[in-house]
């Protein structure tokens, strides 16, 4: 099936002369960001309420995990952890799952709702906006949202003494990053969904494995030897990893490893787009 | 606006078959039809939403699949089911939908006043927009479309599922933006909103374009003045049915509990239908309607 043109407007033509021809749209970007800032202007009325409910999650991980079960995790001896208190481990890697999962989440549902439900995708392709823009303006605010969360959590682990290394000051973009690669995946796919069932099993058999056995709450050494190259293919991993390291530093934050990270999590959120831009104009002009 | 062979087809199904119109500056359009003749479709194709399968469509002289962008910053669209985000305040929907075209905040909140003031809901301007009547949403969704200053208006089914006194104030905002010189175009099933609203229309049935002109013209064409409508106890409802297709000449039609008789002068119809001795329980003599129209191309009515 035939979709409108990807990429930028052509140059309009007049194919009948006499009528004004209306002028061409500004580029995409611009575009974009007023998608953007449509979200925006939905999310001042409920964005009080999301920043408790998305910072005290991870804070309870932090307290639950890094300091529970770290008494008993510590008593054992850390060498196989690098040597670190296990809070100090794991705090980075709750940074990293809830980067996931606040992308995961602000996609998948706010997605298909914008389609179903609330039909913001529906309202905005009648404007100005392509379905491009509609796509990348929502994947912006979404990133966003990831950003204002870690931003948060990266202050407790700080305020809390988890942080080791001032490489530290990258943890926000690094958690970004992760997030923004899951969001334009997650919502790419979210906009072709016809039932919400799909998201559900997505969570359910997709984040809640990655997040218990991608390195997270153990090294993945310790996981069953054919286990572990699927664990080190997850996306998650690469961003603990990345997380752990920046926030570690030492011997771990090889520039060799770092770069393999950055660039799994880059290659995924370009997949991510590219893919969205197809099923987004496929979506919306129908 | 030009469309020569436009055709939509989804799979094997084709929703649009090869239809031809053109539009002018200024004038209101309408296409008439029951549920299911390819009405939205065509709606979606014009408002640059939906890429045309076959055929030529232009719009400003541009084509919608290359500059719909362009295209659409010119367009006003109210949609068949409101698309109004109802977490937001009325005033937030209008200042959201004026963003999507980068008008300037200080614009946006001169047109939101007039617009607002303009479809009677200024005083609902801070509320939330999900409590608001069925009525108010539309108008609301009216006042949203034109935040644009659209040069083209497109309505899909603008009255449907609204109470009559609601129909009745859409239709007056819609006949002043007329009075303004915007163009509309819109769909409906309702004989009576085409008539009301229309300078031109197009009958669509079955996915193609039947019959096309002015409401009065096509009535003149298809139809008589006057139809009699008569109504008989049920049980001798064919009956009567066989014995008026003998006696007269017209055109009758039949529907499931009515005939019509189809006349210049439905007075004199009905002595005659009197004299032959039929007794109906109910009769009317009115002017020919669109439903008329409808009726003598299709065989069938425009809405049940």
């Amino acid at each position: 099936m035939a979709v409108l043109s990807p990429g930028a407007d052509p140059p309009v033509t007049p194919r009948s002369g006499g009528l004004p021809v209306p002028p061409n749209p500004p580029g995409w970007w611009r575009l974009s960001v007023r998608g953007f800032r449509c979200w925006l202007t939905t999310y001042r009325r409920l964005w009080r309420a999301s920043i408790y409910s998305s910072v005290l999650g991870p804070v309870f991980y932090l307290g639950a995990m890094g300091y529970g079960l770290g008494s008993l995790v510590d008593k054992h001896g850390t060498a196989s952890l690098g040597g670190v208190p296990y809070v100090e481990f794991v705090a980075p890697a709750i940074l990293a799952f809830q980067a996931m999962n606040a992308g995961m989440s602000n996609a998948a549902f706010p997605v298909y709702g914008a389609v179903h439900w609330n039909r913001i995708y529906i309202a905005a392709r009648a404007t100005q906006l392509r379905a491009t823009d509609v796509f990348r303006g929502h994947v912006m605010f979404m990133t966003m949202r990831v950003a204002m969360n870690s931003a948060c959590f990266i202050v407790v682990m700080a305020a809390f003494g988890t942080i080791r290394s001032a490489w530290a000051v990258l943890l926000l973009p690094a958690a970004a990053l992760t997030g923004l690669a899951f969001a334009t995946v997650v919502a790419s796919w979210a906009v072709t969904l016809r039932s919400v069932n799909p998201m559900n099993y997505a969570f359910r058999f997709g984040a809640v494995p990655m997040m218990l056995f991608s390195g997270t709450f153990f090294p993945v050494t310790r996981l069953p030897g054919w286990l572990q190259p699927v664990a080190y293919a997850t996306p998650l991993w690469h961003g603990v990893a990345l997380c752990r390291a920046l926030s570690l530093g030492g011997s771990g934050l090889d520039p060799g490893n770092v770069a393999m990270h950055v660039g799994y999590l880059v290659a995924m959120a370009a997949v991510g787009l590219w893919i969205g831009g197809r099923t987004y104009r496929r979506r919306l002009y129908v | 606006m030009r469309a020569r062979g436009l055709t939509k087809r989804f799979g094997s199904f084709t929703a649009v078959d090869g239809i031809d119109f053109d539009l002018y500056r200024g004038e209101a359009f309408g296409f008439l039809g029951p549920n299911g003749a390819g009405k939205s479709s065509t709606m979606r194709m014009i408002g640059c939403v939906s890429p045309p399968t076959q055929g030529e469509l232009t719009i400003f002289g541009a084509d919608p699949v290359r500059n719909g962008a362009a295209i659409r910053a010119k367009l006003g669209v109210v949609p068949q089911e409101d698309t109004l985000d109802v977490e937001l305040s009325v005033r937030e929907n209008l200042l959201v939908y004026g963003r999507y075209f980068g008008l300037p905040r200080a614009v946006i909140r001169e047109r939101t006043e007039q617009l607002l003031d303009f479809v009677q809901l200024s005083e609902r301007a801070g509320d939330m927009v999900e409590p608001l009547s069925g009525g108010m949403k539309r108008r609301l969704t009216i006042a949203r479309s034109l935040i644009n200053d659209p040069d083209i208006l497109i309505l899909d089914e603008p009255t449907t599922g609204l109470d009559p006194q609601a129909r009745h104030v859409v239709w007056d905002r819609l006949f002043r933006l007329k009075q303004r010189g915007v163009t509309l175009i819109l769909t409906t099933h309702y004989m009576d909103e085409a008539e009301q609203l229309c300078d031109r229309l197009v009958v669509m049935d079955h996915a193609t374009i039947v019959a096309e002109g002015a409401p009065r013209e096509l009535i003149e064409r298809y139809s008589t003045p006057e139809v009699l409508e008569l109504r008989f106890d049920p049980a001798l409802h064919e009956q009567a049915a066989e014995k008026i297709k003998d006696l007269f000449t017209e055109r009758t039609e039949v529907t499931a509990d009515r005939i019509l008789l189809y006349s210049a002068d439905g007075d004199e119809a009905l002595t005659r239908v009197l004299a032959a001795g039929l007794e109906p329980l109910t009769q009317l003599v009115r002017r020919s309607t669109l439903e008329d129209v409808f009726l003598r191309l299709t065989g069938r009515r425009l809405v049940d």
